[in-house]
């Protein structure tokens, strides 16, 4: 692979016409994430952080501005299959297996049926459900279901990974053991992660930068890089440069007292 | 859960035998004419707000199981059951052909409505009005169009317009159940097939109607019992020979000399429904897979 940045925004923006008026979910967004970079973006609500996500997913289109993955346009990317996504909820399919699920974007693009069983076992092993693979998914737990859809993102072998908001549903514990087997699994595979996230910790956890978005109209204020090491471990949410950085990252959030001022 | 069945089928004998029970009751307890209200005394005056017991009126459940057992009309024809027996087979083996006819049409209408917003607000109107013509004016339209097929050669037997009028109940919980199945799915479903680059016809075929299914198997069940009734008034209002329905006629229009024996094949017509009913719900059996729920356990 060339050395074109994983997603390169340029000049962003996104309107959603309305009965009452066009909207302004996104105005202005430049962003170049780097091949293997863990990038969170973080915001309040409507600050356009899952809006920007879809659309480097093409699953909405950009009303201005340049968008690549990979050098590709989104589109492009997409029909390539070089991205894998997750959301909120898991998303399985409940009549399908744990495996099944998994083998899903497989089937899809037509791999050959040894090739998927082989797949899902590296997969299922990955993300540590190998006994789980022949269960269904309301015979799991939130946690589990989080960490198929995680393992079925990363199906394709894609090289960007596109997470919006994924361990939202789940409960502290759980979600700060998947924090940290998610930055394994993205240094394990090299791939670059582009992370939503309403929780400043978690931002924090994963990233090597966290975008600071506001809203009305959505735009990146401010970039935050971490500079942690790569490999990221309970120690660290202890550490005084985490502690440093959630800080910094909260007075970004929540802005002097003059944007507040402006913002009311 | 052994003995939930159990109970379900003690309760299900129960039911039936309760039925029995005030039937029996009210034909012990009630006066022979009935109760009328109003009206001068000469017959057919006032208005009847219980029914006469007599025995032509209402004969004894036991009257009804024995007349199964004798002679269909008199003679050496077959016992009644015989005859209740083949006649059924005749029209559920319509039924089914309509009820097959109906999912398709329902499945193909669910279908197209699902993928064009237009034809779903065009269509959707007019397939639940449909249902509000009522099959008698419509049987006779279906049959002389059948008939006017016929004439101009191509094969068109009359028992095909009695499926075809059985199906215009059946496809109507098909279109509608399916269509709403087919809008199940939640769009992160469909967002994420859209980032597997799946087009129109994998999405359909892998999220689409998979999540139909638990919409599908009740319309399916009602779609069952809905072709057992249009075949069975079908068959009366064109005049189609050998089905139950004619039977039921034919034996309700004897019914003062001989007041045991429509109940005969009113028993089959029953019996067709729940036959049907429960064919579908073998079909649902192949397919508990898909009606699983994604709530955790």
């Amino acid at each position: 692979m060339s050395t074109a940045p994983a997603v390169r925004a340029a000049g962003v923006g996104k309107i959603f016409p309305t009965r009452t008026g066009d909207v302004v979910a996104l105005t202005d967004v430049d962003l170049d994430v780097a091949p293997g970079e863990f990038v969170s973006l973080i915001g309040p609500s409507g600050c356009g952080k899952s809006t920007l996500l879809r659309l480097i997913a093409d699953l909405d289109a950009a009303t201005t501005g340049t968008l690549e993955i990979f050098g590709k346009p989104a589109a492009t990317a997409r029909l390539d299959q070089d991205y894998g996504m997750a959301f909120q909820q898991a998303g399985l399919l409940p009549w399908r297996t744990i495996a099944e699920n998994i083998a899903l974007p497989l089937e899809i693009q037509r791999v050959t049926k040894a090739e998927r069983t082989e797949r899902v076992a590296e997969l299922a092993e990955l993300v540590g459900l190998t006994d789980f693979v022949q269960r269904y998914p309301d015979q799991l737990s939130g946690g589990m279901q989080q960490r198929v859809a995680i393992a079925r993102s990363l199906a394709a072998r894609p090289k960007l990974l596109l997470m919006d908001e994924p361990f939202g549903a789940l409960d502290e514990m759980t979600r700060e053991r998947l924090q940290a087997e998610l930055t394994r699994i993205a240094a394990e595979t090299g791939a670059a992660v582009v992370f939503v996230t309403h929780s400043i910790p978690e931002a924090v956890f994963l990233s090597d930068r966290v975008v600071v978005m506001s809203p009305r109209p959505g735009r990146i204020t401010t970039v935050i890089p971490t500079r942690f090491d790569r490999i990221r471990d309970e120690a660290l949410r202890e550490s005084t440069e985490y502690f440093a950085k959630v800080t910094e990252v909260r007075e970004a959030l929540h802005g002097t007292p003059a944007t507040r001022a402006n913002e009311r | 859960m052994m003995t939930r069945r159990a109970a379900a089928a003690i309760w299900g004998v129960v039911g039936v035998a309760a039925v029995v029970a005030l039937w029996e009751l009210y034909k012990f307890l009630g006066p022979a004419d009935g109760v009328v209200i109003g009206g001068d005394g000469s017959t057919g005056s006032g208005v009847m707000i219980l029914p006469r017991t007599h025995d032509r009126a209402m004969p004894h459940v036991w009257e009804m199981v024995a007349r199964l057992f004798a002679s269909t009309s008199g003679g050496d024809t077959p016992p009644l059951w015989v005859s209740v027996l083949s006649a059924g087979g005749v029209t559920l083996g319509i039924a089914a052909a309509g009820w097959v006819i109906g999912v398709l049409v329902g499945g193909i209408l669910a279908i197209a409505m699902q993928r064009w917003r237009l034809i779903e607000w065009g269509l959707l109107p007019w397939i639940v009005v449909s249902q509000t013509v009522p099959l008698i004016a419509f049987a006779p339209v279906v049959n002389a169009l059948g008939g006017q097929l016929a004439r101009e050669g191509i094969p068109w037997p009359q028992w095909l317009s009695v499926a075809v009028i059985a199906s215009y109940l059946a496809f109507f919980p098909v279109a509608i159940g399916m269509l709403r199945g087919l809008q199940a799915p939640d769009s992160i479903h469909v967002d994420l097939l859209r980032t597997y680059a799946a087009g129109y016809g994998t999405t359909l075929r892998r999220l689409r109607l998979p999540a139909a299914v638990p919409y599908l198997l009740p319309a399916l069940r009602l779609a069952a019992a809905a072709a057992v009734v249009g075949a069975v008034v079908a068959e009366v209002s064109i005049g189609m020979r050998g089905g139950i329905g004619r039977m039921l006629i034919q034996l309700a229009g004897q019914a003062s000399s001989d007041p045991a024996a429509p109940w005969g094949p009113t028993f089959g017509t029953i019996a067709l429904g729940l036959v049907a009913a429960a064919s579908v719900a073998l079909v649902g059996t192949g397919l508990k897979n898909y009606r699983r729920g994604e709530e955790t356990a």
